[in-house]
């Protein structure tokens, strides 16, 4: 029998060594499973891990990769602190994407600043309403907001499949399922940073990304509300005799994670689009919620949580398209790396201890020397 | 006198050799010495109590004995041979069963699959239903093994768990405080098992802090204090204060509540109160009606499973009446305010569950001052929690409750039961309420915590405010209320003034109607002192 046991004192030691421990363990079995499909293990472990990082403007695009992660993690931190089971914020990215669309295709002549401002507004709006399904369906008929909210993600796809396809096709586009270009004023422009310059697709987004996550870092551990929210998850019968309702925390969780993973949306596409498509997200909705665990639910470590899973997407591309590794393999290897670094993370807090099935059906009578 | 042994060794008090003894135990959880040089000593077939108050050492103790800890210096002897227990599969597998004070079963599970899940892998499993079945009834316990635990009464489920050790045909169970959960009646079903389960030749270790009950049962008692075993007696020979004053170490001290006071100003009113029951295990409340005036404390008395959580969750406010004009305090009609509300009023509750309800155990208890001190003065200042106050509210508590902490501000997990029992009551009490509603305020909790929250209760009503105390223990409610109301399948009884009832007439109400109940009330050892002092 395996048990594992929370560490009394975990040392610094530990802390450092276990995360490394574990990147090596992945490059070995990594290393390891490119050599036996016929890859160049060290070529392969280069393109992954060193590649996306060899020249400055691609540290850029690396915080462009991890700046949905990490808006999208924070809001969905929130939901887990809450017992709240949010899966659909692939959905909720939609939506909101859909809400800042509007605004951006409403006022194709605007050029004022505020219309990033409204569409910004929409785009939370639209993910929160999203969000809001779910939850009020748990609270009215008990639903499962799991099931609810991956089911509606599929709806949402659907549905910004159907607008780009009709009502919001762009007449100019030859046929394409695309909407027209944004104004300018509705896109989000690239950030210099003093002294530097700009550093690849390095966008303002990704100032917002951090200040989400200072947010939420602060909400949570700060604030009243942030300890109805751990208190709703940890003893909801505890929260109630405090005088909260659940209800409106599961109304509130739910709709600040789809709020954010709205603003997300938006900022992918005002970012990187320009306009609306079928497909505007690469399963940012669903990374994050690794990216949540992996911060151990806590927003200020999503930040370092967003790098690290945006890496091993980077890493994952750069190798599909320099060593035409398949996609399902860079996905096995990606697999190892968030299984080895959580594996580490829980082993820094627990120890393992087994109890030998011998042990348990023999007395050792042994004498204290 | 027989209680003058501490440093008797057991070794020799016995002819035969004992079943398992202990030389010299000692146990450190840093600088606390949880138990300190303790010997010990159990025959086969011994009913003996290891008594104590919370915090004395018992709980290390038996652990030790389990193979849950082990000790770090002193030795234990298992049927006169040197044992090293690493684990509780190897006690199991010596012969060493506990039933533990929270039971571990799956709900949704049956009787028979649970005791599967629990039996050792090589423990055959063909038959297993029809060896429950004759197993329980062997001893007068029956259990249908195809029930859901769900749909399982307390009692019952306990009577699972002592199953499943039975199964396994220990020579030693050890029951931690197997009582407290239980209904007087259950408690001599209990007991007879026990009984009969000594006369077989299993002895059975007995964990509590009752003392009645551990004179009732037991033949030795081992009485531990602050780690130290203070005496080893023959509970035959020795009387319940005797056994208390060893316990605690000072003279029991009964509280001289004020009887005589006047009757003060009505502070909180019920009206006609009624609750439908919401799920199969609700006790419907049947037109409640109450009132509590300054200065008074009002006992409502009854046996577990009458209503005493459904009446909380409405005194509370936790749940609500659809009606006006059901609960007041002084003229404010509040039976539609939550618990915030009510609270914003002065008034101020204490449930009786403590783990995940009056108080949140993965939470410090900084957080856990937070949870019902948030609408205070500067406390939360614009939606930010001002941690320097709760941290002072919490600190300020501690001292005032003479709660016990390993760290400055620890997680209330880490607090034993009766220190976390007097962090919630004293979280309440000082903030000078105008009306306390508490439930089970001393449910499992040692003597000397208890006799502290009675006392500080009695202060609060000294002072004029006035307090509605639901509890199980008469003994508790002949000594600090003024006045007596009995909860009974969901029914108030008419509020009696307590210097005009007796024992005899409270026990006849909580037993109206549950014939099992009024016909062993003679029985019961608690009722009988309850009836000394009422008549005194």
């Amino acid at each position: 029998m395996i048990i594992l046991q929370p560490r009394k004192h975990v040392s610094l030691r530990l802390t450092i060594a276990v995360p490394v421990l574990s990147v090596l363990v992945t490059l070995a079995l990594g290393g390891v499973i490119f050599a036996l499909l016929g890859y160049n293990p060290l070529q392969a472990l280069y393109e992954f891990f060193i590649a996306p990082l060899a020249r400055p403007d691609q540290i850029g695009n690396l915080f462009v990769k991890a700046c949905p992660l990490i808006i999208i993690g924070t809001g969905l931190i929130f939901c887990y602190r809450a017992n709240v089971w949010n899966i659909g914020a692939e959905g909720q990215l939609i939506l909101g994407a859909m809400g800042a669309g509007w605004v951006a295709l409403s006022f194709p002549e605007a050029e004022s600043r505020f219309l990033i401002l409204a569409m910004a507004v929409m785009a939370m709006v639209g993910g929160a309403l999203w969000g809001l399904i779910p939850a009020i369906l748990k609270i009215r008929f008990k639903t499962n907001e799991i099931l609810v909210s991956l089911m509606l993600t599929y709806i949402a796809a659907l549905l910004v499949d159907w607008v780009v396809r009709g009502p919001w096709r762009d007449p100019m586009a030859f046929g394409f399922p695309l909407t027209r270009t944004y104004p300018d004023a509705g896109l989000i422009s690239r950030m210099p940073l003093p002294g530097i310059g700009y550093l690849g697709q390095l966008h303002w987004g990704v100032l917002v990304a951090f200040v989400v996550a200072l947010a939420g870092w602060f909400y949570l551990s700060r604030m009243l509300g942030g300890f109805q929210i751990k208190l709703m998850g940890d003893a909801p019968r505890a929260g109630k005799f405090a005088g909260f309702h659940q209800g409106w925390v599961t109304i509130m969780v739910m709709m600040i994670s789809g709020a954010l993973a709205g603003l997300a949306g938006m900022i992918e596409v005002s970012a990187n689009i320009g306009m609306l498509q079928p497909h505007i997200s690469f399963g940012y909705g669903f990374t994050a919620i690794i990216v949540a665990f992996l911060a151990r639910l806590n927003p200020m470590a999503a930040i370092a949580a967003g790098l690290v899973v945006a890496l091993a997407e980077l890493g994952g591309d750069a190798a599909q398209i320099s060593m035409n590794i398949p996609k399902v393999v860079t996905g096995i290897f990606k697999g190892i790396l968030l299984f080895m670094l959580l594996a580490g993370e829980t082993l820094t807090r627990y120890q393992i201890i087994w109890i030998g099935r011998s042990q348990a059906s023999t007395t050792t009578a042994k004498t204290k020397g | 006198m027989t209680i003058k042994t501490p440093n008797h060794s057991p070794a020799q008090s016995k002819l035969s050799s004992p079943l398992l003894a202990g030389f010299g135990i000692t146990k450190r959880f840093g600088d606390l010495v949880a138990n300190q040089n303790i010997d010990f000593a159990i025959q086969p077939g011994e009913l003996h109590a290891i008594v104590g108050e919370n915090g004395a050492g018992k709980s290390t103790f038996i652990k030790m004995v389990y193979g849950l800890l082990q000790p770090d210096e002193g030795h234990l002897e298992w049927q006169g041979k040197r044992v090293i227990i690493s684990n509780p599969l190897q006690a199991r597998a010596m012969g060493i069963g506990m039933v533990f004070q929270h039971f571990s079963l799956f709900e949704s599970l049956t009787v028979v699959e649970n005791i599967a899940l629990a039996l050792p892998p090589d423990f055959p499993k063909q038959d297993l239903s029809v060896l429950i079945a004759r197993k329980s009834a062997e001893y007068g316990i029956p259990l249908h093994p195809e029930s859901v635990i769900a749909d399982l009464s307390v009692g019952q489920r306990q009577r699972v768990e002592i199953v499943r050790c039975l199964l396994q045909e220990p020579t030693l169970l050890i029951m931690d405080e197997p009582t407290s959960v239980l209904t007087p009646q259950e408690t001599d079903q209990l007991f007879d098992v026990l009984h009969q389960l000594a006369k077989q030749g299993c002895a059975v270790l007995f964990i509590s802090h009752k003392l009645d009950e551990v004179k009732h049962l037991t033949s030795r008692a081992t009485i531990l204090r602050g780690g130290v075993k203070v005496a080893e007696v023959e509970t035959a020979k020795t009387s319940t204060r005797q056994l208390a004053e060893l316990m605690v170490g000072a003279k029991v001290q009964g509280i001289t509540a004020d009887k005589k006071r006047k009757k003060g100003r009505c502070l909180y009113e019920v009206r006609q109160l009624s609750r439908p029951a919401f799920g199969p295990f609700d006790v419907p409340l049947k037109k409640i009606s109450l009132k509590v005036h300054a200065g008074e404390i009002l006992g409502i008395a009854g046996i577990a499973g009458n209503g005493q959580s459904e009446l909380m969750s409405a005194l509370s406010g936790e749940w609500r009446p659809d009606q006006d004009a059901m609960i007041f305090t002084e003229d404010t009609d509040i039976s539609r305010l939550g618990p915030t509300g009510r609270r914003a009023l002065d008034l101020a509750f204490v449930p009786e569950e403590r783990n995940g309800h009056a108080a949140v155990p993965s939470m410090t208890l900084s957080e856990n001052a937070l949870l019902t001190g948030y609408d205070e003065d500067g406390v939360v200042a614009k939606g930010v929690i001002q941690f320097d106050q709760t941290l002072a509210m919490a600190r300020r508590i501690s001292k005032m409750f003479d709660v016990r902490q390993p760290s400055d501000d620890p997680l209330a997990s880490s607090l034993s039961g009766g220190n976390l029992q007097k962090f919630v009551v004293g979280r309440e009490i000082i903030k000078s309420p105008k009306v306390l509603i508490v439930s089970q305020p001393t449910w499992g909790v040692d003597i000397a915590a208890a006799q502290f929250i009675r006392n500080a209760m009695a202060d609060l009503a000294r002072q004029g405010s006035a307090v509605i105390m639901i509890s199980q223990d008469l003994e508790e409610i002949f000594e600090i209320s003024h006045s007596i109301a009995v909860l009974n399948e969901g029914k108030l009884s008419d509020v009696l003034e307590t210097s005009k009832v007796t024992a005899e007439h409270i026990g006849l109400l909580m037993g109206e109607s549950h014939d099992r109940v009024s016909g062993q009330t003679h029985q019961n050892p608690k009722r009988k002192i309850s009836q000394e002092r009422g008549a005194s």
